[in-house]
């Protein structure tokens, strides 16, 4: 495994950094792979696959936050060793400069010459451990204002319904220190879990497939161990049953700091987290669950040029519990030239919209509360005459969604000690939940 | 979109100076604290390096101010160190005679009492890539590998393969590869230990090119002790460290089946791992030692199911992808294990493109009888996406399964109300489906000719659709009233037909309608025969010229090459060689399985072979004295035998081959004079010769035109002579093997005398060396025997090598032939041949 190349993409195609390990590919790469990538997308042959070749060149690149981490090399690699490694220094640097973004990446580049330096050398990955590489950066990070992010940013899909979480909690550098020198010893846990549903047209669930992460983030001192239970009746493997009411995930895979010797027995897990930010656990889950929104939707012809949508959505979760940025978008047939929508009267929050370009209607709620019921009516007008059948003209519709502190596979942290050094000594821990939708589509 | 892009790289940006007059600025701010101790002077240098560096890393170039940046790392500042190092190392190449400059202050850092200075320092000194400063690195190098710091000494295994880069004779002399050998099996640190292994396998394999020494070196990394070596620490060792592990016992060869249960069972916690290249890694781990287990194969596939379909769900899109890719080729060698899993590969709305493409391909060859109905059911939901090239995909899907199913009832009735659709592409797609489906199934021909016949041509405009269309109006025309009509009004507006290929079809079709329904065609055909005449396009005229020659001369005959009865069709051709999914199965954890497609496709050369050396070739014992050439034996065996395993070999329909032979060397020597009863005979079979002739030379008759057919195609080449004095050593041989595609694949029969006296390879190995070709591994016992033979230009360094398969029971012979030159291999071919059918004749 050889990298020649590694580099940071703006956007708009700019170098961030740029690092060049063997000297084996020619300067101009960065250009080449960016209008590659440009050209993809204009050609409308869809995003441009994370890996492809130029003259002999191999691309590798994967986009977080806006950016292109970019990997070059001629030796025919795994492609998944380098995709993971570009997706872990993204990580890394995220470690360590709290927020990543251009703006955070163009302050504190030098900082990233530094990790990369240590990261990888003459091509070979040497290591990529947030902790091993504190003791090789000099450069103190030089935060950004996290005020101005937007508020949809990942770091705030946990605030909602928690008031106490501390606002920079997960935008903290793990370099960075409390007024006063001395770090603030906190742990966090998070459940994240994605969810997808496909829902035939008489509202019956066709497939469902819960994807989660168990997310841990340390910020302890002394690297204490930790126990982490899980529910005690979790199976593993469809064939492991543990009765009824159980939760039973498909398959689930470790991070390699995780020691198993007690999970068998009682859903333990025992580890010492490293610094930074790592999934301890991702698991998968097909078994049936209550899905969190029901969908209804109808379109119906009304008149020679005319057609009616009637949407309806119902949250099928606790009252106590919010969803958040909510947007359900729907195609319509392509001749549709106009849309009025009729909303609830006293709807509040919402928003709707018809793209005219991609001829999309998007309905867009700020909150749904557990239990309420939310319906749209729109009223498409036509520039020709309908033939065959409307349903097959318009649809699916997708729905988007995060639901703080609910989870729909009922996994549970029962509790996560901590290994005491001395009785003052009582770390901040935090286990939160949080469910988004990855592919929550009605059909009509 | 360069100019954009330009702009943008010189958008104000506060820490991004642009232009020339920047850098001189800087440079004479440089100057000015170059020297200076006052206090602050350290901070403003910080600031004027990260400008520095900032413009180099936008591309602007700072080289000019490398004296002064020199000047300006004498300090104690651990920050402003790096910074230079980095732009020294940058510059160097470029500069060598001012990297001499820096010299110096890194080999003093390399003394350092800090570690982490030292190490830095040398990395640096070994990435000034200046060949004639390669004295300097030495020293530092020597003095690195024994430091006692782990830090300094990874830094130092690595220096030692920059050195070798730079001069390979410099690190060779100084016996560095040695002293990596000792760390390897010594250094408690995994990360040496790691870095140990990457730089030999980089060193050594580029050192056997030219040193047969070196390539031993290279086999020895694979020997038992180091690998169980390695094997037992993994769980030390970084998560990277241990992907390059899993690839390096990937090509190590067990010597029994306990010894694969072993391996497989202190890594089957690596299938647990969150990190998806280890996973892929053991994947291929086991994948690879099963092969000769089929069985056991089996369970592994369903072993790796989970997890894989685990770590597809988890992660970036990107990984997910790198993973799919290889569940993909997985399904598609074995479809029926992953049958139940269909679901799993059903298409999100929000997927990009390229993972969509693939899980149709996987839906389409998990389809059974089980699960057709759900799976047709879902592609039809795509056919309506308002992703259009995801929606033809589906369609197509749809039509590959009716194409593999017996029962396709329910799927024509699905194809058919595509056609109702009324969207252009739904329709057009459609029809080409239909086309193919009524070619296998002759006998669905009224249901969807019914349906066919009502769609207007008018509607229809791409061509393939079109071409397909045009196809059932002539094959059916006896079943469609106005099929003559409407070919007319084609015809008609013969000149508005954009696409070649459209006109040729409507030249078939008007001939075929023509056959059946004389009188309501005539005027159509003598207006189409006419306007193809007057075809501009080449093939269009050609086979207009050719209907109206054949019309002349009989009616009958026409109807007999134009109309002739047709056969269903049972299988269409594979887009892609069953040599080739094998090669790219081989490669599995590569970037050949995204590509779809074997390295050297889409590889140089010199980038090859790093982690190629253990060839299917190079399993097989070359030298004579190999004592444990059984396991090697059994895994090429596998290969011939197992269904799961060998695409090629199971679908050519070989018989499998028998166990345990134990593949040997030839022997050269002369000493054991040919044996006597070499009365065995090789002829080539005759089926490619068989009806063709006959039929080209009616049509030579016909057109009056003066040329054989079968040879104008190919050019007599010029004749051929071989060195008797060929020499290739294995290692080139299994080179070529895998770069070169083949360009002959045959099969021979033999006699049953020849059967009869092939006992031993040996025979036959002195036989075709009189004919200077040369055996390079050969081995087997009855009934199967395999050979390895090449040769080479007696003129040029142009060589063939020939896999040749016999088998004796079945009295058959396969040969494949690549050749440096593609052009000669037929010559090559007649050789081969005729040299084989001399064998055993007195």
């Amino acid at each position: 495994m050889m990298i020649s190349q590694f580099f940071v993409l703006s956007q708009r195609g700019d170098n961030i950094v740029f690092r060049d390990y063997r000297g084996e590919v020619q300067k101009g790469s960065a250009e080449t792979f960016f209008r590659k990538v440009k050209f993809w997308t204009e050609d409308s042959e869809g995003d441009a696959p994370p890996v492809f070749n130029v003259d002999g060149v191999n691309y590798f690149h994967v986009k977080v936050a806006g950016l292109y981490f970019v990997a070059t090399t001629r030796v025919n690699v795994s492609p998944s060793l380098v995709l993971e490694l570009l997706q872990r220094i993204a990580r890394v640097i995220k470690d360590y400069l709290g927020v990543l973004n251009e703006d955070s990446f163009r302050k504190n580049f030098v900082l990233v010459y530094e990790l990369l330096d240590e990261v990888i050398d003459f091509g070979y990955v040497q290591t990529t451990s947030t902790e091993v590489l504190k003791s090789y950066v000099f450069n103190e990070p030089i935060v950004i204002d996290t005020a101005r992010m937007s508020p949809l940013g990942p770091a705030s899909i946990f605030m909602q319904g928690n008031k106490r979480m501390p606002a920079t909690a997960i935008t903290k550098s793990v370099l960075s220190n409390e007024p006063g020198g001395r770090k603030r010893d906190e742990i966090f846990v998070d459940v994240i879990e994605k969810i997808s549903v496909t829902f035939n047209s008489s509202g019956f669930v066709l497939t469902s497939e819960i994807d989660g992460t168990i997310q841990m983030k340390s910020y302890l001192t002394g690297n204490p161990e930790i126990r982490l239970a899980l529910n005690e009746d979790l199976g593993i493997g469809t064939s492991d049953y543990r009765g009824s009411g159980a939760v039973i995930l498909d398959d689930c895979n470790f991070h390699e700091s995780v020691h198993l010797d007690s999970f068998d027995v009682d859903r333990t897990l025992s580890l010492v987290p490293p610094d930074g930010e790592f999934p301890v656990m991702n698991y998968r889950m097909t078994q049936q669950f209550k899905p969190p929104f029901r969908i209804n939707a109808l379109i119906e012809e009304t008149g020679s040029l005319k057609a009616e949508v009637t949407i309806k959505v119902r949250a099928d979760f606790n009252s106590s519990i919010n969803a958040n940025t909510v947007l359900i978008q729907m195609p319509l047939p392509t001749y549709t030239t106009r849309v009025n929508f009729e909303l609830e009267p006293g709807a509040v929050g919402n928003t709707t919209d018809f793209k005219e370009a991609n001829k999309r209607l998007e309905w867009g709620l700020k909150k749904i509360v557990g239990g309420s019921e939310h319906t749209l009516r729109a009223k498409l007008t036509f520039s020709q005459e309908l033939h065959g059948n409307i349903m097959k003209e318009a649809g699916p519709l997708s729905m988007t969604f995060t639901i703080p502190m609910y989870n729909a596979s009922r996994l549970q942290v029962k509790y996560l000690q901590i290994a005491k050094n001395s009785k003052a000594h009582n770390p901040y821990r935090w286990v939160r939940y949080v469910t988004q939708a990855n592919s929550y589509v009605a059909r009509l | 979109m360069a100019p954009p892009q330009q702009q943008s790289q010189r958008s104000p940006s506060p820490s991004q100076p642009s232009g020339k007059s920047e850098v001189s600025d800087l440079k004479s701010q440089l100057r000015q604290l170059a020297g200076s101790r006052a206090p602050g002077a350290d901070d403003a240098k910080r600031d004027l390096f990260k400008k520095v560096i900032s413009n180099m890393t936008i591309g602007i170039d700072v080289s000019a101010l490398f004296g002064e940046m020199v000047m300006c790392s004498a300090t104690s500042d651990i920050v402003l160190k790096k910074m230079c190092y980095l732009y020294v190392g940058n510059y160097a190449k470029g500069n060598p005679e001012l990297a001499l400059l820096t010299i110096n202050f890194l080999q003093r850092d390399c003394k350092d009492e800090d570690p982490m200075i030292r190490g830095l320092a040398l990395r640096s000194l070994c990435s000034l890539r200046v060949e004639n400063l390669v004295e300097y690195l030495v020293g530092p190098l020597g003095s690195g590998l024994k430091d006692n710091n782990s830090y300094v000494r990874t830094v130092a295994v690595i220096g030692v393969l920059k050195l070798y880069h730079i001069s390979a004779s410099t690190c060779i002399d100084a016996d560095f590869p040695q002293t990596l050998k000792h760390l390897l099996l010594n250094d408690p640190d995994t990360q040496v230990v790691a870095n140990c292994l990457s730089a030999l396998q980089e060193i050594w394999t580029l050192e056997s090119t030219t040193s047969e020494e070196a390539a031993r070196e290279r086999e020895t990394l694979l020997s038992k002790p180091i690998v169980y070596y390695i094997l037992n620490r993994i769980k030390e060792f970084s998560e990277w460290a241990q992907c390059l592990v899993l690839e390096l016992v990937a090509k190590y060869i067990p010597s029994d089946n306990s010894e694969i249960f072993d391996i497989m069972n202190l890594l089957e916690d690596r299938l647990q791992h969150a990190n998806g290249a280890v996973v892929l890694a053991t994947i291929k781990l086991f994948l690879h030692l099963t092969l000769s287990m089929a069985d056991v194969h089996q369970q592994v596939y369903e072993r790796i199911k989970a997890p894989l379909l685990t770590q597809v769900s988890s992660g970036s899109p990107e990984q997910s992808y790198a993973i799919l890719s290889h569940l993909h080729l997985l399904v598609m060698r074995a479809p029926y294990i992953f049958a139940a899993d269909y679901k799993h590969f059903y298409c999100q709305y929000n997927e990009p493109s390229y993972v969509k493409k693939l899980k149709l391909e996987m839906l389409t060859a998990v389809a059974n009888e089980s699960n057709t109905y759900e799976i047709v059911t879902e592609l039809c939901e795509y056919a309506a996406n308002v992703d259009i090239p995801i929606a033809r995909e589906s369609i197509r899907a749809v039509g590959k399964i009716a194409l593999q199913q017996y029962d396709v009832n329910a799927i024509v009735d699905r194809l058919l109300q595509f056609l109702e659709m009324e969207k252009d592409y739904v329709t057009s797609e459609a029809l080409v489906l239909v086309k193919d489906l009524l070619r296998k199934y002759p006998q669905w021909s009224q249901d969807c000719i019914a349906v066919v016949g009502n769609i207007s041509s008018k509607n229809v405009q791409e061509p393939k659709a079109k071409a397909a269309l045009i196809w059932m109006l002539g094959e059916y025309s006896q079943d469609m009233q106005d099929a003559p009509y409407v070919l007319e009004s084609l015809v008609e507006n013969w000149d508005e037909e954009h696409s070649a290929e459209v006109r040729l079809h409507l030249l078939t079709a008007v001939m075929k309608c023509f056959f059946k329904r004389p009188p309501e065609t005539q005027k159509a055909l003598g207006a189409a025969l006419a306007a193809g005449i007057a075809d501009f396009h080449q093939d269009v005229h050609d086979r207009a010229l050719f209907y109206y020659r054949l019309l002349q001369y009989k009616v009958s005959v026409a109807e007999s090459v134009v109309n002739p009865p047709k056969q269903a069709v049972s299988v269409f051709a594979d887009t892609q060689s069953n040599e080739i999914k094998d090669r790219i199965f081989d490669e599995f954890n590569t970037l050949s399985v995204v590509y779809q497609k074997p390295s050297y496709m889409f590889t140089d050369k010199e980038h090859r072979g790093t982690f190629e050396f253990s060839d299917e070739l190079g399993n097989l014992s070359i030298s004579a004295e190999a004592g444990d050439s059984v396991a090697p034996a059994q895994r090429v065996e596998a290969n011939d035998k197992d269904l799961l395993l060998s695409t090629t070999e199971k679908e050519e329909g070989r018989e499998p081959g028998s166990n345990g032979s134990a593949y040997s060397a030839p022997s050269y020597d002369g000493s054991s004079a040919p044996s006597a009863s070499l009365a065995d005979l090789a002829y080539p079979s005759t089926s490619i010769t068989a009806q063709a002739p006959s039929s080209s030379l009616a049509i030579d008759d016909l057109l009056g035109l003066d040329f054989s057919v079968g040879t104008a195609a190919t050019p007599s080449p010029p004749p051929l002579n071989l060195n008797p004095k060929a020499a290739m050593d294995p290692g080139t041989f299994q080179q070529k093997w895998r770069q070169l595609p083949i360009s002959i694949s045959e099969e021979y029969s033999l006699s049953p005398q020849g059967v009869a006296s092939l006992t031993s390879p040996h025979a036959l190995l002195r036989h075709m060396q009189s004919h200077s070709i040369l055996c390079i591994a050969s081995g087997g016992q009855s009934p199967n025997f395999k050979f390895f033979f090449f040769a080479q230009k007696a003129e040029e360094a142009s060589t063939y090598l020939v896999e040749c398969i016999i088998n004796t029971s079945s009295a058959k012979s396969q040969v494949k032939i690549k050749a440096d030159d593609q052009n000669s291999s037929q010559a090559f071919s007649t050789i081969f041949q005729s040299a084989l059918s001399k064998f055993g004749l007195p």
